[in-house]
Protein backbone atom coordinates (compact mmCIF):
# COMPACT_ATOMS: atom_id res chain seq x y z
CA UNK A 1 0.00 0.00 0.00
CA UNK A 2 1.51 3.37 -0.64
CA UNK A 3 2.40 5.34 2.17
CA UNK A 4 0.44 8.68 0.20
CA UNK A 5 -2.06 8.84 -2.58
CA UNK A 6 -3.61 11.55 -3.92
CA UNK A 7 -6.44 11.41 -5.87
CA UNK A 8 -8.94 13.89 -8.37
CA UNK A 9 -7.37 17.19 -6.27
CA UNK A 10 -9.21 20.14 -7.54
CA UNK A 11 -8.14 23.67 -6.08
CA UNK A 12 -9.37 27.05 -7.44
CA UNK A 13 -8.12 30.77 -6.38
CA UNK A 14 -11.57 32.79 -7.46
CA UNK A 15 -12.31 31.75 -11.01
CA UNK A 16 -8.69 30.51 -11.68
CA UNK A 17 -8.26 26.51 -11.47
CA UNK A 18 -5.02 26.17 -10.10
CA UNK A 19 -5.14 22.20 -9.81
CA UNK A 20 -7.25 20.07 -12.19
CA UNK A 21 -7.45 16.24 -11.33
CA UNK A 22 -4.40 15.69 -10.15
CA UNK A 23 -3.42 12.06 -9.17
CA UNK A 24 -0.34 10.36 -8.41
CA UNK A 25 0.67 8.39 -5.45
CA UNK A 26 4.05 7.51 -3.24
CA UNK A 27 5.48 4.44 -1.51
CA UNK A 28 7.18 4.55 1.81
CA UNK A 29 10.66 4.99 1.29
CA UNK A 30 10.34 6.38 -2.38
CA UNK A 31 10.72 10.32 -3.89
CA UNK A 32 9.28 11.95 -6.14
CA UNK A 33 9.87 15.08 -7.96
CA UNK A 34 7.56 17.58 -9.48
CA UNK A 35 8.62 19.61 -11.80
CA UNK A 36 6.80 22.47 -14.48
CA UNK A 37 7.03 26.36 -15.44
CA UNK A 38 6.30 28.62 -12.84
CA UNK A 39 2.40 28.96 -12.72
CA UNK A 40 1.77 25.48 -13.37
CA UNK A 41 0.37 24.57 -9.99
CA UNK A 42 3.14 22.48 -8.01
CA UNK A 43 3.72 25.10 -5.34
CA UNK A 44 -0.27 24.90 -4.45
CA UNK A 45 0.07 20.95 -4.99
CA UNK A 46 2.44 20.97 -1.81
CA UNK A 47 0.88 23.71 -0.19
CA UNK A 48 -2.37 21.44 -0.32
CA UNK A 49 -0.58 18.58 0.91
CA UNK A 50 0.11 20.83 4.09
CA UNK A 51 -3.17 22.19 4.52
CA UNK A 52 -1.75 25.39 4.01
CA UNK A 53 -4.44 25.58 1.46
CA UNK A 54 -8.10 24.08 1.64
CA UNK A 55 -8.64 21.86 -1.85
CA UNK A 56 -11.97 21.62 -3.41
CA UNK A 57 -12.46 18.20 -4.16
CA UNK A 58 -10.37 15.15 -4.47
CA UNK A 59 -8.70 12.82 -1.72
CA UNK A 60 -5.49 12.58 0.16
CA UNK A 61 -4.72 9.48 2.29
CA UNK A 62 -1.78 8.94 3.98
CA UNK A 63 -0.97 5.08 4.99
CA UNK A 64 -4.40 4.40 4.00
CA UNK A 65 -6.40 7.49 6.44
CA UNK A 66 -8.33 9.57 4.58
CA UNK A 67 -7.31 13.23 5.29
CA UNK A 68 -8.65 14.86 3.02
CA UNK A 69 -11.88 14.03 1.43
CA UNK A 70 -13.43 17.09 -0.63
CA UNK A 71 -16.91 15.14 -0.40
CA UNK A 72 -17.56 15.14 3.12
CA UNK A 73 -15.84 18.64 3.76
CA UNK A 74 -16.69 17.95 7.71
CA UNK A 75 -15.51 21.49 9.87
CA UNK A 76 -12.15 20.00 11.45
CA UNK A 77 -10.90 21.13 14.74
CA UNK A 78 -7.66 22.59 15.07
CA UNK A 79 -6.35 20.51 16.73
CA UNK A 80 -7.63 17.79 14.27
CA UNK A 81 -5.94 19.59 11.60
CA UNK A 82 -2.74 20.35 13.36
CA UNK A 83 -2.68 16.25 14.32
CA UNK A 84 -3.08 16.10 10.16
CA UNK A 85 -0.54 18.96 8.86
CA UNK A 86 1.94 16.46 11.15
CA UNK A 87 2.09 13.56 8.73
CA UNK A 88 3.82 15.97 6.72
CA UNK A 89 7.13 18.01 6.22
CA UNK A 90 7.59 21.01 4.67
CA UNK A 91 10.85 23.11 3.81
CA UNK A 92 10.20 26.22 2.07
CA UNK A 93 11.78 28.19 -0.84
CA UNK A 94 12.96 31.17 1.63
CA UNK A 95 13.44 28.93 4.89
CA UNK A 96 10.96 30.99 6.99
CA UNK A 97 13.98 30.27 9.93
CA UNK A 98 12.67 31.87 13.15
CA UNK A 99 15.09 35.07 13.86
CA UNK A 100 15.27 35.02 17.34
CA UNK A 101 15.84 31.43 17.66
CA UNK A 102 19.61 29.93 17.20
CA UNK A 103 19.68 26.90 14.51
CA UNK A 104 19.50 24.80 17.87
CA UNK A 105 16.50 26.16 19.05
CA UNK A 106 15.04 26.18 15.53
CA UNK A 107 15.23 22.74 15.52
CA UNK A 108 13.90 22.00 18.82
CA UNK A 109 10.96 24.68 19.65
CA UNK A 110 8.18 23.09 17.83
CA UNK A 111 9.25 19.21 19.53
CA UNK A 112 9.30 20.63 22.61
CA UNK A 113 6.06 22.44 22.59
CA UNK A 114 4.07 19.32 21.01
CA UNK A 115 5.79 17.43 23.92
CA UNK A 116 3.92 19.66 26.47
CA UNK A 117 0.97 18.20 25.41
CA UNK A 118 1.80 14.66 26.07
CA UNK A 119 0.12 13.24 29.00
CA UNK A 120 3.37 11.90 30.82
CA UNK A 121 5.37 15.49 29.80
CA UNK A 122 5.27 16.78 33.92
CA UNK A 123 6.47 13.15 34.85
CA UNK A 124 9.22 12.51 32.11
CA UNK A 125 10.17 15.97 31.79
CA UNK A 126 13.47 15.97 31.66
CA UNK A 127 13.84 12.28 29.91
CA UNK A 128 11.34 14.14 27.29
CA UNK A 129 13.26 17.23 26.72
CA UNK A 130 16.65 15.40 26.80
CA UNK A 131 15.99 12.97 24.04
CA UNK A 132 14.57 15.84 21.80
CA UNK A 133 17.71 17.69 22.52
CA UNK A 134 19.67 14.96 21.60
CA UNK A 135 17.91 14.46 18.73
CA UNK A 136 17.97 18.16 17.60
CA UNK A 137 22.24 18.11 17.73
CA UNK A 138 22.21 14.65 16.03
CA UNK A 139 20.14 15.99 12.91
CA UNK A 140 22.45 19.53 13.04
CA UNK A 141 25.00 17.34 12.47
CA UNK A 142 23.92 15.03 10.08
CA UNK A 143 23.03 18.06 7.96
CA UNK A 144 26.90 19.07 9.14
CA UNK A 145 25.84 21.93 11.01
CA UNK A 146 27.08 20.95 14.39
CA UNK A 147 29.44 23.56 14.66
CA UNK A 148 27.12 26.16 13.84
CA UNK A 149 24.27 25.11 16.37
CA UNK A 150 23.93 28.16 18.44
CA UNK A 151 24.09 30.55 15.77
CA UNK A 152 21.43 33.01 14.94
CA UNK A 153 19.99 32.81 11.08
CA UNK A 154 20.90 35.72 10.00
CA UNK A 155 24.95 34.73 10.99
CA UNK A 156 24.50 31.96 8.06
CA UNK A 157 24.72 31.85 4.69
CA UNK A 158 21.92 30.86 2.47
CA UNK A 159 22.71 27.13 1.84
CA UNK A 160 23.57 27.01 5.79
CA UNK A 161 19.91 28.64 6.79
CA UNK A 162 18.18 26.14 4.57
CA UNK A 163 19.88 22.89 5.88
CA UNK A 164 19.21 24.23 9.25
CA UNK A 165 15.23 24.27 8.06
CA UNK A 166 15.87 20.73 6.48
CA UNK A 167 16.95 19.37 10.08
CA UNK A 168 13.71 21.61 11.43
CA UNK A 169 11.45 19.73 9.13
CA UNK A 170 13.32 16.17 9.93
CA UNK A 171 12.74 17.08 13.95
CA UNK A 172 9.29 16.17 13.55
CA UNK A 173 9.86 12.70 12.04
CA UNK A 174 7.14 13.38 9.07
CA UNK A 175 6.02 10.78 6.92
CA UNK A 176 6.36 12.71 4.05
CA UNK A 177 8.78 15.45 3.71
CA UNK A 178 7.98 18.17 0.83
CA UNK A 179 10.77 20.09 -0.56
CA UNK A 180 9.38 23.40 -2.38
CA UNK A 181 12.34 24.95 -4.51
CA UNK A 182 14.80 23.99 -1.97
CA UNK A 183 17.81 25.91 -3.64
CA UNK A 184 15.55 28.65 -5.72
CA UNK A 185 16.86 31.49 -3.42
CA UNK A 186 20.10 30.60 -3.44
CA UNK A 187 23.43 31.76 -5.34
CA UNK A 188 24.46 28.57 -7.99
CA UNK A 189 27.57 27.81 -5.37
CA UNK A 190 25.43 27.39 -2.69
CA UNK A 191 22.83 25.26 -4.03
CA UNK A 192 25.33 21.81 -4.16
CA UNK A 193 25.25 21.33 -0.30
CA UNK A 194 21.51 21.73 0.49
CA UNK A 195 21.18 19.40 -3.16
CA UNK A 196 23.85 17.10 -1.56
CA UNK A 197 22.18 16.95 1.97
CA UNK A 198 19.15 15.99 0.57
CA UNK A 199 20.55 13.35 -2.08
CA UNK A 200 21.75 11.53 1.37
CA UNK A 201 18.32 11.50 2.53
CA UNK A 202 16.96 9.94 -0.47
CA UNK A 203 19.88 7.26 0.17
CA UNK A 204 18.54 6.66 3.49
CA UNK A 205 14.90 6.29 2.06
CA UNK A 206 13.05 9.45 3.21
CA UNK A 207 10.15 9.35 1.55
CA UNK A 208 10.07 12.93 -0.09
CA UNK A 209 8.21 15.13 -2.68
CA UNK A 210 10.60 17.50 -3.88
CA UNK A 211 9.35 20.72 -6.29
CA UNK A 212 12.34 21.20 -8.24
CA UNK A 213 14.09 23.42 -11.52
CA UNK A 214 17.09 21.31 -10.93
CA UNK A 215 16.54 18.91 -13.89
CA UNK A 216 19.58 16.93 -13.09
CA UNK A 217 19.31 16.34 -9.54
CA UNK A 218 15.33 14.84 -9.81
CA UNK A 219 16.71 12.39 -12.37
CA UNK A 220 19.31 11.34 -9.84
CA UNK A 221 17.99 11.49 -6.81
CA UNK A 222 13.97 11.20 -7.61
CA UNK A 223 12.25 7.36 -8.26
CA UNK A 224 9.08 9.25 -10.31
CA UNK A 225 8.70 12.27 -11.30
CA UNK A 226 5.64 14.18 -11.97
CA UNK A 227 5.59 17.29 -15.10
CA UNK A 228 2.78 19.63 -14.24
CA UNK A 229 1.69 22.45 -16.57
CA UNK A 230 -1.55 24.81 -16.13
CA UNK A 231 -2.84 22.75 -13.23
CA UNK A 232 -2.53 19.11 -14.88
CA UNK A 233 -0.45 16.20 -14.58
CA UNK A 234 0.87 16.20 -18.29
CA UNK A 235 3.70 13.32 -17.69
CA UNK A 236 4.26 10.90 -14.62
CA UNK A 237 6.46 8.21 -14.21
CA UNK A 238 10.02 6.61 -13.79
CA UNK A 239 12.55 9.89 -13.24
CA UNK A 240 14.91 8.33 -16.10
CA UNK A 241 11.46 7.84 -18.84
CA UNK A 242 9.91 11.05 -18.16
CA UNK A 243 13.54 13.67 -18.36
CA UNK A 244 15.09 11.43 -21.10
CA UNK A 245 12.29 10.27 -22.67
CA UNK A 246 9.78 12.39 -22.40
CA UNK A 247 6.15 11.18 -24.27
CA UNK A 248 4.20 14.38 -24.31
CA UNK A 249 4.90 17.21 -26.34
CA UNK A 250 4.75 19.69 -23.89
CA UNK A 251 6.91 18.23 -21.59
CA UNK A 252 9.85 18.11 -24.54
CA UNK A 253 9.31 21.94 -25.04
CA UNK A 254 10.02 22.26 -21.14
CA UNK A 255 12.87 20.18 -20.83
CA UNK A 256 14.65 21.54 -23.66
CA UNK A 257 14.99 24.85 -21.51
CA UNK A 258 17.26 22.73 -19.59
CA UNK A 259 18.58 20.50 -22.11
CA UNK A 260 21.73 23.07 -22.55
CA UNK A 261 22.66 23.40 -18.53
CA UNK B 1 13.86 76.16 48.23
CA UNK B 2 10.01 76.16 48.04
CA UNK B 3 9.93 76.13 44.67
CA UNK B 4 11.65 73.04 43.77
CA UNK B 5 9.83 71.33 46.07
CA UNK B 6 6.59 71.97 44.67
CA UNK B 7 7.68 71.69 41.60
CA UNK B 8 9.10 67.92 42.37
CA UNK B 9 5.25 67.51 43.94
CA UNK B 10 3.66 68.63 40.57
CA UNK B 11 6.31 66.89 38.44
CA UNK B 12 5.31 63.58 40.49
CA UNK B 13 1.61 63.96 39.31
CA UNK B 14 2.58 64.09 35.84
CA UNK B 15 4.95 60.53 36.48
CA UNK B 16 1.99 58.95 38.16
CA UNK B 17 -0.02 59.54 35.21
CA UNK B 18 2.68 58.90 32.89
CA UNK B 19 3.36 55.08 35.02
CA UNK B 20 -0.20 54.14 35.36
CA UNK B 21 -0.92 54.99 31.24
CA UNK B 22 2.11 53.25 30.28
CA UNK B 23 1.13 50.49 32.23
CA UNK B 24 -2.56 49.52 31.42
CA UNK B 25 -2.22 50.90 27.66
CA UNK B 26 0.19 48.99 26.33
CA UNK B 27 -2.13 45.73 26.87
CA UNK B 28 -5.12 47.38 26.20
CA UNK B 29 -3.72 48.56 22.57
CA UNK B 30 -3.22 44.76 21.92
CA UNK B 31 -6.81 44.18 22.85
CA UNK B 32 -7.87 47.04 20.33
CA UNK B 33 -5.48 45.42 17.74
CA UNK B 34 -7.06 41.92 17.77
CA UNK B 35 -10.44 43.82 17.37
CA UNK B 36 -8.78 45.79 14.22
CA UNK B 37 -7.91 42.51 12.52
CA UNK B 38 -10.55 40.19 13.51
CA UNK B 39 -12.33 38.48 10.21
CA UNK B 40 -15.17 39.54 12.19
CA UNK B 41 -16.45 42.27 10.27
CA UNK B 42 -18.68 43.81 12.43
CA UNK B 43 -16.19 43.90 15.05
CA UNK B 44 -13.38 45.20 12.74
CA UNK B 45 -15.21 47.95 11.42
CA UNK B 46 -16.57 48.82 15.22
CA UNK B 47 -13.15 49.07 16.41
CA UNK B 48 -11.54 50.80 13.75
CA UNK B 49 -14.10 53.88 14.12
CA UNK B 50 -13.27 53.96 17.57
CA UNK B 51 -9.85 54.22 16.70
CA UNK B 52 -10.49 56.92 14.17
CA UNK B 53 -12.53 59.04 16.61
CA UNK B 54 -9.54 58.65 19.20
CA UNK B 55 -7.10 59.41 16.92
CA UNK B 56 -9.03 62.11 15.14
CA UNK B 57 -10.32 64.44 18.07
CA UNK B 58 -7.87 66.46 20.58
CA UNK B 59 -6.78 64.13 23.39
CA UNK B 60 -7.51 68.11 25.23
CA UNK B 61 -11.44 67.47 23.91
CA UNK B 62 -11.56 63.76 24.98
CA UNK B 63 -9.91 65.07 28.69
CA UNK B 64 -13.30 67.14 29.11
CA UNK B 65 -15.79 64.59 27.64
CA UNK B 66 -14.79 61.94 30.02
CA UNK B 67 -14.99 64.67 32.79
CA UNK B 68 -18.21 65.70 32.48
CA UNK B 69 -20.21 62.85 30.11
CA UNK B 70 -20.84 60.44 32.90
CA UNK B 71 -22.76 63.39 34.74
CA UNK B 72 -24.43 64.44 32.07
CA UNK B 73 -25.69 61.71 30.24
CA UNK B 74 -25.94 58.94 32.83
CA UNK B 75 -25.77 61.45 36.29
CA UNK B 76 -23.02 59.84 37.70
CA UNK B 77 -20.62 62.89 37.72
CA UNK B 78 -16.71 61.48 37.81
CA UNK B 79 -15.87 63.40 40.93
CA UNK B 80 -12.27 62.16 40.49
CA UNK B 81 -9.75 64.53 38.31
CA UNK B 82 -7.42 62.65 38.50
CA UNK B 83 -9.34 59.14 37.57
CA UNK B 84 -10.88 60.84 34.77
CA UNK B 85 -7.09 61.98 33.43
CA UNK B 86 -6.10 58.43 33.40
CA UNK B 87 -9.15 56.70 31.72
CA UNK B 88 -8.82 59.37 29.06
CA UNK B 89 -4.67 59.09 28.47
CA UNK B 90 -5.32 55.35 28.41
CA UNK B 91 -7.77 55.27 26.39
CA UNK B 92 -6.01 57.78 23.76
CA UNK B 93 -2.90 56.17 23.70
CA UNK B 94 -4.41 52.07 23.46
CA UNK B 95 -5.64 53.84 20.08
CA UNK B 96 -2.35 54.69 19.06
CA UNK B 97 -0.05 52.47 20.41
CA UNK B 98 -3.37 49.31 18.76
CA UNK B 99 -2.16 51.33 15.15
CA UNK B 100 1.47 50.79 16.08
CA UNK B 101 1.05 47.23 17.00
CA UNK B 102 -1.11 46.67 13.65
CA UNK B 103 1.61 47.86 11.66
CA UNK B 104 3.98 45.80 13.34
CA UNK B 105 2.09 42.30 13.43
CA UNK B 106 1.11 42.76 9.25
CA UNK B 107 5.30 43.28 8.64
CA UNK B 108 6.29 40.11 9.63
CA UNK B 109 5.80 37.59 6.30
CA UNK B 110 3.57 35.08 5.63
CA UNK B 111 6.43 32.20 6.47
CA UNK B 112 6.65 32.85 9.86
CA UNK B 113 3.26 31.85 10.23
CA UNK B 114 3.39 29.02 7.87
CA UNK B 115 6.59 27.67 9.23
CA UNK B 116 4.62 27.20 12.40
CA UNK B 117 1.89 25.96 11.40
CA UNK B 118 3.23 23.28 9.68
CA UNK B 119 5.24 22.23 12.45
CA UNK B 120 2.12 21.82 14.45
CA UNK B 121 2.35 25.05 16.13
CA UNK B 122 -1.62 26.17 17.38
CA UNK B 123 -1.92 30.01 16.52
CA UNK B 124 -1.49 31.03 20.44
CA UNK B 125 1.69 29.53 19.90
CA UNK B 126 2.88 30.74 16.74
CA UNK B 127 1.58 34.45 17.80
CA UNK B 128 3.61 34.31 21.28
CA UNK B 129 6.87 32.41 20.13
CA UNK B 130 7.17 33.04 17.14
CA UNK B 131 5.80 36.25 15.88
CA UNK B 132 5.87 38.61 19.27
CA UNK B 133 9.07 39.27 19.79
CA UNK B 134 9.83 40.14 16.22
CA UNK B 135 6.98 42.71 16.55
CA UNK B 136 8.66 44.19 19.43
CA UNK B 137 11.82 44.62 17.88
CA UNK B 138 10.01 46.17 14.82
CA UNK B 139 8.15 48.58 16.88
CA UNK B 140 10.40 49.36 19.65
CA UNK B 141 11.47 53.04 17.61
CA UNK B 142 7.65 54.09 16.99
CA UNK B 143 6.94 53.15 20.61
CA UNK B 144 9.75 54.96 21.99
CA UNK B 145 8.00 58.27 20.16
CA UNK B 146 4.95 57.59 21.74
CA UNK B 147 6.48 56.85 25.09
CA UNK B 148 8.27 60.14 24.89
CA UNK B 149 5.31 62.36 23.79
CA UNK B 150 3.31 60.96 26.29
CA UNK B 151 5.79 62.43 29.20
CA UNK B 152 4.56 65.74 27.65
CA UNK B 153 0.94 65.15 26.99
CA UNK B 154 0.49 64.38 30.75
CA UNK B 155 1.00 68.30 31.20
CA UNK B 156 -2.43 68.76 29.27
CA UNK B 157 -3.88 67.56 32.28
CA UNK B 158 -3.93 70.98 33.95
CA UNK B 159 -7.03 71.85 31.76
CA UNK B 160 -9.33 69.63 34.09
CA UNK B 161 -7.30 70.77 36.86
CA UNK B 162 -4.91 68.15 37.66
CA UNK B 163 -1.94 70.09 39.60
CA UNK B 164 0.44 68.65 37.33
CA UNK B 165 4.08 70.80 37.15
CA UNK B 166 2.92 73.34 34.71
CA UNK B 167 -0.34 74.07 36.06
CA UNK B 168 1.90 74.39 39.81
CA UNK B 169 4.73 76.14 38.04
CA UNK B 170 2.21 79.17 36.61
CA UNK B 171 0.89 79.97 40.50
CA UNK B 172 4.07 81.34 40.62
CA UNK B 173 3.95 83.68 37.81
CA UNK B 174 0.92 85.67 39.79
CA UNK B 175 3.29 85.85 42.06
CA UNK B 176 5.80 87.48 39.58
CA UNK B 177 8.05 84.98 39.08
CA UNK B 178 8.47 83.59 35.83
CA UNK B 179 11.54 81.31 36.16
CA UNK B 180 9.68 78.57 37.97
CA UNK B 181 7.22 77.85 34.77
CA UNK B 182 10.46 78.30 32.25
CA UNK B 183 12.26 75.40 34.37
CA UNK B 184 9.42 73.04 33.93
CA UNK B 185 11.00 71.84 30.79
CA UNK B 186 14.27 71.03 32.69
CA UNK B 187 12.03 68.21 34.51
CA UNK B 188 10.77 66.85 31.48
CA UNK B 189 13.88 67.11 29.23
CA UNK B 190 15.84 65.04 32.19
CA UNK B 191 13.52 62.29 32.64
CA UNK B 192 13.14 62.16 28.44
CA UNK B 193 16.95 61.83 28.43
CA UNK B 194 16.69 58.59 30.80
CA UNK B 195 14.18 57.34 28.74
CA UNK B 196 15.72 57.87 25.71
CA UNK B 197 18.96 55.61 27.35
CA UNK B 198 16.40 53.32 28.10
CA UNK B 199 14.79 52.62 25.08
CA UNK B 200 18.35 52.59 23.63
CA UNK B 201 19.58 49.93 25.90
CA UNK B 202 15.69 48.40 25.37
CA UNK B 203 16.94 48.14 21.44
CA UNK B 204 20.16 46.90 22.08
CA UNK B 205 19.01 43.72 24.30
CA UNK B 206 17.56 42.80 20.95
CA UNK B 207 20.26 43.30 18.78
CA UNK B 208 21.41 39.70 18.92
CA UNK B 209 19.04 39.04 16.21
CA UNK B 210 17.73 40.02 12.95
CA UNK B 211 14.12 40.63 11.39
Amino acid sequence: MPILEVSNLGKSFGATEVLKDISFSLEKGGSLAIIGSSGSGKTTLLRCLNFLETPDSGRISVNGEVIFDGDRKDAVSSAELRRKRLHFGLVFQSFNLFPQYTAFQNVTLAGELLAKERPDFKANKKQILDEIRQNGQKLLDSVGLAAKADNYPHQLSGGQQQRVAIARALALNPDILCFDEPTSALDPELTGEVLSVIRSLASRNTTMIIVTHEMQFARQVADNVLFMDHGVVVEYGAAADVIDNPQHERTRQFLENYSNT
Amino acid sequence: MDVVKVLFEGFGENLRIFALTLVMAIPLGLVITFGSMTRFKPLRWLTRTFVWIIRGTPLMLQLFVVLYAPGLVFGVPMRNRFTATLVAFVINYAAYLSEIYRGGIESIPRGQYEAGAVLGMTRSQIFFRVVLLQVVKRITPAMGNEVITLVKDTSLSRVIGVAEIIMVAERFTKQGLIVPLFSTGLYFLLFNGLLTLLLGWIEKRMDYFKV
